[in-house]
């Protein structure tokens, strides 16, 4: 044996670790090995006797690292992410736009940053001030006089707008009797989940026509269990709707559920593509949610947090969850129960999501009347460049209708025939460098996938995502095309992962 | 115009392949009386210095919790937050990225969450724990829901003082079930979903489990235990006993920001977890047999379920969860113990300044970092009082009482300067 095998021997590694150039593997902070001290360097505590009354807690089996290895731990695992900063992220519905960092210096002000929900109000009258400006932000810009800035998220807002339908047929005393919100079948999953969770029960319209509501279908469903309607609490519709298009019949549609008594509640997801140009108020909107996460360019944060403060008409007003800022003289106030007895009450357990508050005002001045109407004029003009771009290589069910909004909607119809399917187009697109869209969602038809670029794209970004797109559709055509893309991704740190193996057997913590 | 990339030329040229003239032909589905004329009534666009500016006035006419002597808590903490941690939170990678559903490349947000739902679960001493909450308020009121879905029973007992706020968005939610739900105090009987205890509760004190976990037994109530100070679980014993530990977990990394956005929790039983609310993570294997992380048994959930889903909940704080999870790992099981330690003397020296003031009387003799005192005069005018001094002293309950809570932010000269001037407020 030479010496130079030996040395190799010597210093071979015990295991190969995974890492490759910039792809780093990390594990668990539980699997590092223990500090004998923390990552960070407190006072010595007195060691005076405990006034607890319960007794001590014993050892908690808490991982402990130095400050360099943990901030190492959480930057290694940051490069395992897509970002918005990363490049083109389609997601149809999420409206993944550019997160100004004005927005994060701002929020960060210790004025903002540092104050107590329970402090007298003399103390923060300025981010009353913020909050009542807010307001009349959302105001003008929906022409829905009543602002509440309290719901947490989306979802949260829509609960918050459902409530508020409730609570006004029940001091109306037909809260008994109108319990049925009709939504069309093109919807979020979470308006069904969110009327139930209100005590009502959904009917869905079918809208598999042409991708939008109907009159016919409407008055059917209008009109199915009482001749006048009068069962009926409302009606939950995202306009522009999940299909990507602007709901062409909604005037018609909602003056014949207000003539029959309900309320037209608007799921906001979608509010890019109307910002600025368009106000819900003025197509017969009764309540909605806006999201700031989305629509205001609040950072999306891996999964919230969000902000879903709703609008809604002078009449809805007094029912809306509290708080509202209101404005006396030249001080700001709080509007709790004691003020507005007949609101449904809190579903916060503070004022809201005060820092998104901060941020999504921060981005309104920055855009101003002017830059928010050509945010979404140009969120439209991307949707239907990539919509018109690729309609020969992909099934677009309803371009032949007309123009959509901000997202495009397309199928796998084509490609499926060669056993490629959505789920794959999505993978391949992951090794080529881009967020996939929205998949399978909405579930009017099989293998959609919805595309919103937002206008904080670049032409020559959607100009490489369309390339892309027209070279994964052409090598879908190949012979072997299923075996080929059921491989993707390769590249990125980790490839297709096992769900049924997850779900089947639970391990949702490190023990 | 700084955040659009767009450009007359290329406007003009996908104008052109679309095949429209103009913008607005894009829009031909919109009714005409839904336009607005010209534009909206706001101001238009500013550059980036005069929105700092013109917000930075907002923020300057509050007053920070940094900004003099500060003793306010009610289930929101002023604690210290190490520079790492807001280094972490605004890397583009964690804070531009989307809730992760390709897991393929959102590993970095899925192990972290895993890590996330691992530190709840320890510190509650439960088995598991999901992805967050809105905030600990409707982290309470879905453990409500969820003992209803488990024990098929539409009464809820509040067992001791939890916080006004949660209870009143317990009260919200309840409403939807047209006065089915009963809403009592005291003890669980037979029809009783379960019990909700605070502890600390909202005065401070610290509370025992044996007790009620025997009569929950009894009942076949579950037993919820409602954390708002996540801090103390370094010091008192876990909620072993709980069948749901939920709460705010805000104290651990992320900043006061006048109420939001915070931090809920939710961990539980893992004989539970099919009636979860919220996000799961799940741990798995990639088709080369590595390690990977998904998000999981989203057959509970709204976007498969729809109106069957065990909540309505979507979105949920995942920013917040990474701010806990990088300060849980910089703090570590020492620092932590620390922390709470020092939380609970910074208190005990406060109530012990306090208490030598004339008629001034403790109510809370046992706590963790908060507490109720009696003062001679109404609390609202001394709160109100010391606010004109600077000093933010605590929260006036009705009549007499003060709730006060100290943290590692307190210094004795915080507590001096609190002393002297109540002293002189009660004169």
């Amino acid at each position: 044996m030479s010496v130079d095998t030996k040395v190799m021997e010597m210093t071979q590694p015990q295991k190969d670790d995974g890492n490759r150039a910039l792809h780093y593997e990390e594990n668990l902070l539980w699997e590092k090995k223990r500090s004998d001290h923390p990552g960070v360097d407190f006072p010595p505590v007195a060691g005076t006797k405990l006034r607890t009354g319960v007794g001590e807690r014993g050892a908690i089996g808490l991982p402990q690292v130095s400050e360099p290895q943990a901030l190492r731990h959480f930057v290694r695992m940051s490069t395992w992410n897509y970002s918005i900063d990363h490049g083109f992220f389609p997601l149809g519905s999420c409206t993944m736009k550019h997160n100004p960092r004005l927005n994060e210096k701002i929020a960060r002000h210790p004025g903002f940053a540092h104050i107590h929900p329970m402090q007298p109000e003399s103390t923060v009258q300025g981010a009353l001030g913020l909050m009542y400006e807010l307001q009349n932000w959302l105001a003008e810009l929906t022409n829905l006089p009543g602002v509440c800035l309290a719901p947490a998220a989306g979802a949260h807002g829509e609960l918050a707008g459902m409530m508020t339908i409730r609570r006004a047929h029940e001091q109306k005393g037909e809260g008994k009797k109108r319990r049925i919100v009709l939504t069309p079948d093109s919807a979020h999953g979470t308006n069904p989940a969110t009327a139930v969770t209100c005590g009502f029960e959904v009917r869905n319209i079918s809208t598999k026509e042409n991708g939008m509501l109907t009159v016919e279908a409407f008055k059917e469903a209008l009109t199915k269990t009482d001749p006048d309607g009068a069962d009926i609490a409302g009606m939950m519709v995202t306009n522009p709707n999940t299909c990507g298009l602007f709901e062409k019949d909604i005037m018609e549609v909602t003056e014949l559920l207000h003539k029959a008594g309900g309320y037209f509640y608007c799921d906001g997801a979608n509010f890019n593509a109307l910002v600025g140009k368009i106000r819900p108020g003025d197509f017969g909107v009764d309540v909605m949610h806006i999201n700031l996460h989305k629509t205001f360019s609040t950072p999306h944060g891996g999964g919230g947090p969000g902000s879903g403060p709703i609008c809604c008409t002078e009449e809805l007003a007094k029912y809306m969850p509290v708080p509202t800022v209101l404005k006396g003289g030249e001080t700001y106030k709080l509007e709790w129960e004691d003020d507005r007895p007949e609101t449904l009450g809190r579903l916060k357990g503070y004022q809201g999501q005060f820092g998104m508050h901060v941020r999504a005002l921060a981005y309104m001045l920055s855009h101003g009347a002017d830059g928010l109407k050509q945010v979404s004029e140009d969120a439209v003009l991307g949707a239907n460049y990539i919509l018109r771009s690729l309609e020969e290589d992909y099934h677009a069910p309803f371009a032949h209708q007309g123009s959509c909004m901000h997202e495009a909607l397309l199928t796998d119809k084509h490609q499926k025939e060669e056993g490629v399917q959505t789920l794959d187009i999505a993978k391949a697109l992951i090794e080529r460098g881009f967020h996939p869209m929205t998949v399978y969602f909405p579930l009017v038809l099989p293998g959609t996938m919805l595309i919103e670029p937002t206008e904080t794209e670049s032409k020559d970004a959607m100009d490489r995502f369309i390339t892309v797109m027209k070279e994964i559709a052409y090598e879908a055509k190949a012979v072997d095309a299923e075996q080929y893309f059921h491989g993707f991704p390769h590249s990125s740190p980790r490839r297709r992962l096992d769900e049924v193996k997850a779900a089947r057997n639970p391990v949702l913590r490190w023990k | 115009m700084r955040y659009l990339p767009q450009t007359k030329k290329s406007r003009k040229e996908m104008l052109q392949t679309v095949g429209a003239k103009s913008i607005d032909d894009l829009y031909v589905d919109v009714p005409k009386a839904a336009f607005v004329k010209g534009k909206v009534n706001l101001p238009d666009h500013q550059g980036e210095l005069e929105v700092e500016r013109y917000l930075g006035a907002y923020a300057n006419q509050n007053h920070a919790a940094s900004a003099g002597p500060f003793f306010l808590g009610v289930g929101a903490y002023f604690h210290h937050i190490p520079a790492s941690v807001d280094h972490i939170m605004q890397r583009s990678e964690f804070l531009t990225a989307y809730t992760p559903y390709q897991p393929e490349i959102a590993q970095g947000t899925l192990q972290m969450i895993f890590e996330f739902q691992t530190f709840i679960a320890q510190l509650t001493g439960q088995e598991v724990a999901n992805a967050s909450m809105y905030d600990g308020a409707t982290a309470t009121t879905e453990a409500a829901l969820m003992a209803m879905r488990v024990t098929k029973r539409k009464k809820i007992v509040i067992g001791n003082t939890i916080h006004p706020s949660y209870r009143g968005v317990l009260k919200s939610y309840m409403w939807n079930f047209d006065g089915e739900v009963e809403i009592a105090e005291g003890q669980p009987d037979d029809q009783t979903a379960c019990v909700i205890i605070q502890s600390p509760d909202f005065y401070g004190a610290p509370h025992k489990y044996e007790e009620i976990r025997k009569k929950c037994d009894e009942t076949g109530a579950l037993l919820v235990v409602v954390v708002t100070e996540i801090v103390s679980l370094g010091l008192l014993p876990a909620p072993v006993q709980a069948d749901i530990v939920c709460g705010e977990a805000q104290s651990v990394g992320v900043a006061l920001s006048y109420g939001g956005p915070y931090l809920g929790f939710f961990a539980c039983q893992e004989k539970y977890l099919r009636q979860m609310p919220g996000r799961l993570c799940g741990m798995t294997e990639d088709a080369d047999g590595k390690r990977g992380f998904v998000l999981t048994l989203s057959t509970r959930e709204q976007h498969i379920r729809r109106d069957k889903a065990t909540s309505n909940i979507c979105t949920n704080q995942g920013l917040c969860a990474l701010a806990f999870t990088v300060h849980m790992s910089l703090l570590g099981e020492d620092g932590f113990k620390q922390l709470a330690r020092l939380n609970h003397e910074a208190a005990c020296r406060t109530a012990d300044a306090l208490t030598k003031i004339d008629g001034v009387k403790l109510l809370t003799e046992n706590f963790f970092n908060e507490f109720t005192v009696e003062l001679p005069k109404p609390s609202k005018d001394v709160v109100e009082e010391l606010a004109g001094r600077g000093i933010i002293s605590g929260y006036a309950l009705d009549d007499n009482q003060l709730l006060i809570a100290a943290t590692e932010m307190t210094t004795d000269e915080d507590i001096q300067t609190l002393a002297k001037n109540l002293k002189t407020v009660l004169a």
